[in-house]
């Protein structure tokens, strides 16, 4: 249980960082948090010869207000989510997501770039993104590139990012004025990774019927799953228990795939994402209701 | 130079300052342990489930089996050696002596130095909050209830003996 040899790198800038990983080309390796990665190599599952460090690369770490939303650099700290006012205020799913990943010590180190190139399909902040229409803004030595997060996750531990590339920025448009958002979840353990996770965002109109829902679920499938047609029979309607129940009953229906395991079957976790959506979709409609 | 077998690096622990060659590969934990004697930071895992090796690195705990040692260059680091101050054992450590916090003492240190970050942000937390810093920490032994007893009454302690220094004001 002790990861293999490497060449191991330090830069101090972004500049920097995309040349080294340019040399070393499909050798090279991004270290951020090392909350999965390095479990990998100590487990001997990957190992890179060269390892491109970017913990010192201060440019990375920040969240900023942008556009309405936040723009928040991929080297901000889980721990920094859970804990940052402008999330809270303004992206409440976001800081409740945070704080299921991992536990105190995973959080003080895992970085929110690193969770989303990482891809686990039992990743919180996938699914969140998804949900929040995110777009990720990804640099390479020739430029930069936006890629939105439902175009970016592409399967099982899969993503868009292209060899030589650094993801240096998650862009997340504001909210609507009376809108809510939560994010819940079930694992047999606190810190685990989830059986199923749903982000739900709500927001109603002037008469306090839904505007507009969105959703996104984490460990249903190999990456996170956004269900439009749940979202649409919602619009229109009245924020009630009938309503969440017919938005659970049709992400029920449209999970096909499921990881079967030990932890849990299949069917189980389809059980559990629509109990999920429910109690997401409830908790985001009463937070939008106090946000008058 | 970074590129080189191995890296000479300066680590800062429990205020005393080593300089040390190392491999990049060698994780923080095992420098700690093989190479600087401080082996109360036990490895558990070692892929980061257990959190038996939780130390901290500028005041935030960490798992020491995550992170490479020259990734802690520069930075200061305290191990459960750090806690006791000329030979009195720190309030946490007392807590769990008297309140049986342990049995076969493992994973003691990882607990200590979460216990220890917790009650430097939230001096008095409750049960709840206790058992959520804790979730990180796996102990085969006590079946938690002691070990979170013991941080109730850690924190008493060190708030009453806080409070005593500052006891003349209004």
């Amino acid at each position: 249980m002790k990861p293999p040899k490497f060449h191991y790198f330090a830069p101090q800038s972004v500049g920097e960082a995309l040349a080294l990983l340019a040399e070393h080309a499909d050798e090279a390796r991004v270290l951020a948090g090392g909350q999965s990665l390095v479990p990998l190599m100590n487990m001997r599952l990957v190992h890179p010869g060269v390892l491109v460090d970017i913990n010192n690369i201060d440019e990375l770490a920040y969240i900023n207000v942008w556009d309405g939303g936040v723009a928040i650099g991929t080297l901000t700290r889980d721990a920094t989510l859970t804990s940052d006012s402008t999330v809270a205020k303004r992206l409440p799913v976001l800081r409740d997501a945070a704080h299921h990943v991992g536990h105190p010590a995973i959080r003080n180190r895992s970085t929110v770039g690193g969770s989303i190139a990482h891809a686990d399909p039992a990743a919180e902040l996938p699914a969140v993104m998804v949900a929040l229409n995110a777009e990720f803004v990804a640099r390479n030595l020739s430029g930069t590139r936006t890629i939105s997060a439902q175009d970016f996750f592409k399967g099982y531990l899969t993503t868009d990012l292209k060899e030589g590339e650094i993801l240096t920025e998650l862009r997340i448009p504001g909210l609507p004025s009376r809108s809510g958002s939560t994010f819940v979840e079930f694992a047999r353990r606190e810190g685990d990774y989830a059986l199923a996770g749903v982000a739900a965002i709500v927001a109603l109109d002037e008469d306090g019927t839904i505007a507009d829902a969105r959703l996104g679920l984490c460990s249903v499938g190999p990456s996170p799953v956004r269900p439009q047609a749940a979202e649409a029979l919602l619009r229109g309607q009245r924020p009630d228990a009938e309503a969440w129940a017919a938005a659970a009953a049709a992400v029920v229906s449209i999970l096909d795939n499921p990881l079967s395991d030990i932890h849990g079957s299949a069917d189980y976790r389809r059980h559990l994402a629509g109990v999920l959506t429910k109690q997401a979709l409830a908790t985001a409609a009463e937070r939008a209701e106090g946000n008058r | 130079m970074q590129d080189e077998d191995f890296m000479t690096i300066r680590l800062k622990v429990n205020g005393e300052t080593h300089r040390l060659v190392v491999e990049p590969r060698r994780l923080l934990a095992d420098v700690l342990r093989d190479d600087l004697g401080y082996t109360g930071t036990n490895l558990g895992c070692e892929h980061g489930a257990c959190g038996s090796c939780t130390v901290l690195v500028d005041g935030q705990s960490v798992r020491s089996c995550l992170m490479f040692a020259v990734q802690a260059n520069g930075h200061e680091v305290m191990t459960v050696e750090g806690l006791a101050r000329n030979g009195e054992m720190h309030p946490l450590q007392q807590a769990f002596w008297e309140k049986q916090g342990l049995q076969c003492g493992f994973c003691t240190p990882g607990f200590l130095m979460t216990a220890y970050e917790l009650l430097q942000h939230n001096p008095n937390p409750s049960e709840e909050e206790i058992r959520d810093s804790l979730s990180g920490n796996i102990c085969r032994c006590t079946g938690y209830q002691h070990i979170v007893e013991a941080v109730q009454a850690a924190a008493q302690t060190m708030a009453s003996s806080a409070a005593v220094p500052s006891g003349t004001g209004a």
